[in-house]
């Protein structure tokens, strides 16, 4: 059955590659906007092979990884801190509501304006993004958590500190698990936002110089390199979180934000 | 003169990843209009999956089922079904009422005639305050009533109950096995009702049928002699229905270890005698 | 009564704290680039006249609205077809998995090749950023739908277009409404986006020009707008979930009280 999947899958792929190598081909659509399979992949060859296409994505990865461990440990660090001290919840949830939906590229003239190309445009952006994503699943997660356990460790005495490394934590543990994995996803489209519109460097930036200068299968194989990434970014999350969360019994549907 | 339910020579072989699972060998029986069959039979025993063949949900390997001389294949519009897992079975994006409706719509019937039925069935459930709200406000033996208002609303010529109160507490359970007795006798509707309790079977049917452990056959087929009237209290304590229970029970017991001759009993439809 | 007022308090409170404290500590700033936040709000009613809201606004809305609601189209209708065959899902799942993958931005440059740089070229990229978590959440929804339920169907004849209104869609719902939230976002990002890079209006462009002209308080009204504008779309999200999925919270709420 699986066999058959993973066939049928590839079958897929198989056919998407050749409907790109058909459709410009036989002129479908013109080749100088759409060119074929064959002529992206000897693009994408000629990339490996391009030193400054792996310091270019270099530059991507780092904006990606710091932005990301930035927000994480904000978010929950923000998080704990909320649900811990009495009433903090209540007062910044209006807070919390107001400044979550405000889209991060509003941000963007700002960065260009204090920093210009610097990494720390694209930092800016990214964590402003992916800290909610993190936060508020922390707080969905200490909102689970189960009334009789909170209960049973005040009842044993346990301080704060003990309850929230024994209770709070591991049962928010699933939620932060798919914050974290929701927020890899966003960070990535941020990096590579900010460096298509602010020109910090990275893949981004690559490809709208290929664009502009008509080098139009290099920046299609970029794109694909893009892609790639976020594929490997997604699966490796998804992989991270259900890893660590094997011994978690509870079945849960994933929450709307 | 055609019983109005006739499964021959039924058999259903589960095929899949080089596994062949037999679940039902040869199953041959008949239930005439206006009876209340039970069919009980050993846990695991394929009476769910003789159900969804009865009721179009699956096509049988060999052998057929005809409802009405005609025969079962997909869905028949003279059958309704309860399934155990009612929680499942009533759409929680729907109140009570649009799900008992939902059914008829399929129907060519008018407004105000869908409006009767709905009314009308779950009165007979007596949750007609209930219309408005939603199933999973519900508690388990009030949803599993909504699930068969929905049944009883669809004006089925059989009612095709797959352990439906499997799965809800003891006190709520003999208030359901009132109601289908009470619902059968006001009626008049055929209704065959699946279920592991040897004692629901021998108190809700006229007749039961013992099916054997998979791959299944039937056992013994039964009539319940005891009067039309039942009672929770007085019928479940009469020495009658001790014996019937008792010789029900011996039967499975058999079927399990699996040391009868099937053969002998295939059309046995008598009465112990009593001792 | 004393406990509504409780409530108010902490709706407004620290909002009310945060602005007062912007608002004192920029009052003597002479950074060129955090204005007084009484600049800012002094420049506002200057720059977003009702002419402005007609020419900038609602033209960045408009597209968003159309390339949106092409995206829920396109993603649902799809999904349902993908989400109901195994054999499809299993033949579509990696390519899906792969455009999915794709950050949706980098679609900005390539339709700019196809479709030049008017409102055809931004609301396809709005479209086409937009469709992926609609379509493949969708996909997942319809694949969960109960098999109780669907037997149910089945056994009551409810078939064709009815089964795919009152089970198929209702039971996705909350999977797709997942969906249409990522969208949201992802569909501002590449409005405001769009218009930065090639626009002659809309948001995105107005607050780039001015940021370019160094006009900085008016960038920075740029900035609340589209922070009003952010939440404003997401309240009225809000809104729609909250009636369209009224039975899915409260159906959540009494699962918890009897697990």
């Amino acid at each position: 059955m699986k066999g058959l999947n993973t066939a049928l899958g590839a079958a897929g792929l198989a056919a998407f590659l050749a409907l790109g190598e058909v459709v410009p081909r036989v002129g479908i659509v013109k080749e100088a906007y759409f060119p074929p399979t064959s002529r992206i992949a000897s693009a994408f060859w000629t990339e490996l092979n391009d030193g400054a296409f792996w310091s270019a994505l270099g530059d991507t990865l780092t904006g990606w990884a710091l932005g990301l461990a930035i927000a994480v440990g904000a978010g929950i660090a923000a998080g704990v801190l909320l649900c811990v001290v009495p009433y903090l919840r209540e007062a910044t949830a209006s807070t919390i509501e107001f400044l979550r939906p405000i889209p991060s590229v509003a941000l963007i003239p700002l960065a260009v304006l204090l920093y210009g190309t610097e990494l720390k445009s694209v930092l800016l952006l990214v964590v402003y993004a992916s800290f909610w994503q993190i936060l508020i699943q922390v707080l969905y997660g200490v909102q689970d958590v189960d009334p009789v356990a909170e209960e049973t460790a005040r009842s044993y005495g346990l301080g704060t500190w003990a309850r929230v490394r024994h209770v709070l934590w591991p049962s928010a543990l699933p939620y932060v698990m798919t914050g974290v994995r929701l927020a890899a996803a966003v960070a990535l489209i941020l990096t590579i936002t900010a460096e298509l519109v602010i020109g910090a460097p990275g893949l981004g930036a690559t490809i709208m110089v290929a664009q502009s200068s008509q080098a139009v299968p290099e920046m299609y194989a970029l794109i694909v390199v893009t892609g790639l990434l976020g594929l490997i970014i997604n699966v490796g999350a998804r992989t991270v979180e259900r890893r660590a969360l094997a011994w978690h019994q509870s079945v849960r549907g994933e929450v709307t934000v | 003169m055609h019983a109005l339910l006739d499964v021959s020579g039924l058999k259903k072989v589960y095929e899949g990843s080089g596994r062949r699972v037999e679940a039902v060998r040869d199953l041959t029986f008949t239930v005439d209009a206006g009876e209340l069959v039970c069919l009980v039979g050993p846990s695991g025993c394929g009476k769910t999956t003789l159900l969804k063949c009865m009721g179009g949900l699956l096509t049988p390997t060999a052998g057929e089922v005809l409802l009405g001389g005609r025969k079962v294949s997909g869905p028949p519009p003279g059958m309704a079904f309860v399934f155990q897992e009612y929680g499942r079975s009533l759409f929680p994006w729907m109140r009570v009422g649009e799900n008992v409706e939902l059914p008829l719509k399929q129907k060519d019937l008018s407004k105000a005639r869908r409006r009767e039925l709905v009314a009308d069935a779950l009165e007979s459930v007596g949750l007609t305050d209930a219309a408005g709200a939603y199933p999973w406000q519900l508690s388990g033996g009030m949803q599993q009533r909504v699930a068969i208002a929905r049944a009883l609303a669809y004006e089925p010529e059989v009612l095709l109950m797959d352990e439906p109160f499997a799965a809800v507490d003891a006190q709520t359970r003999a208030d359901l096995e009132d109601l289908v007795r009470g619902l059968w006798r006001e009626r008049g509707i055929t209704i065959l009702f699946v279920t592991h309790d040897i004692d629901e079977a021998v108190y809700l049917g006229e007749r039961v049928v013992v099916l054997s452990a998979s791959p299944t056959v039937v056992q013994e087929q039964l009539k319940v002699d005891l009067p039309v009237e039942r009672d929770q209290l007085h019928t479940r304590v009469a020495p009658r229905f001790a014996e019937l229970r008792t010789h029900v029970y011996e039967q499975i017991q058999a079927a399990k270890r699996g040391t009868l001759p099937v053969q002998d009993r295939l059309t046995k439809t008598d009465t112990p005698p009593l001792h | 009564m004393r406990r509504a007022l409780l409530r108010l308090l902490f709706v407004v409170a620290l909002p009310a704290v945060l602005l007062t404290v912007w608002w004192l500590a920029s009052d003597g700033s002479t950074n060129v680039f955090w204005p007084p936040l009484r600049t800012i709000l002094k420049t506002f009613p200057d720059v977003w006249t009702a002419d402005r809201f007609r020419t900038d606004v609602l033209p960045s809305v408009l597209r968003l609205t159309a390339g949106y609601a092409a995206a829920a189209v396109a993603g649902i209708a799809l999904g349902t077809v993908i989400g109901s065959y195994r054999r499809v899902r299993a033949v579509c799942e990696p390519v899906l998995e792969f455009l999915r993958a794709v950050p949706p931005p980098v679609l900005v440059p390539v339709i700019m090749l196809f479709a030049g740089i008017g409102d055809t070229m931004k609301i396809v990229v709005i479209a086409s950023g937009c469709v992926w978590p609609i379509l493949l959440n969708t996909v997942e929804g319809v694949r969960a739908v109960d098999p109780v339920m669907k037997e149910t169907a089945l056994s009551y004849g409810i078939t064709g277009a009815a089964r795919l209104r009152s089970l198929v869609l209702r039971s996705a719902s909350p999977q797709i409404f997942t969906g249409l939230r990522q969208a949201l976002s992802i569909g501002i990002i590449l409005m405001v986006i769009s218009e930065m890079f090639a626009g002659t209006d809309g948001l995105g462009y107005t607050v780039v020009q001015f940021q370019r002209s160094f006009a900085v308080p008016d960038m920075w009204t740029g900035i609340l707008v589209l922070g009003m504008l952010g939440f404003l779309l997401s309240v009225v999200f809000q809104v729609v979930e909250r009636r369209v999925l009224g039975w899915y919270h409260g159906l959540r709420a009494a699962g918890r009280r009897s697990p």
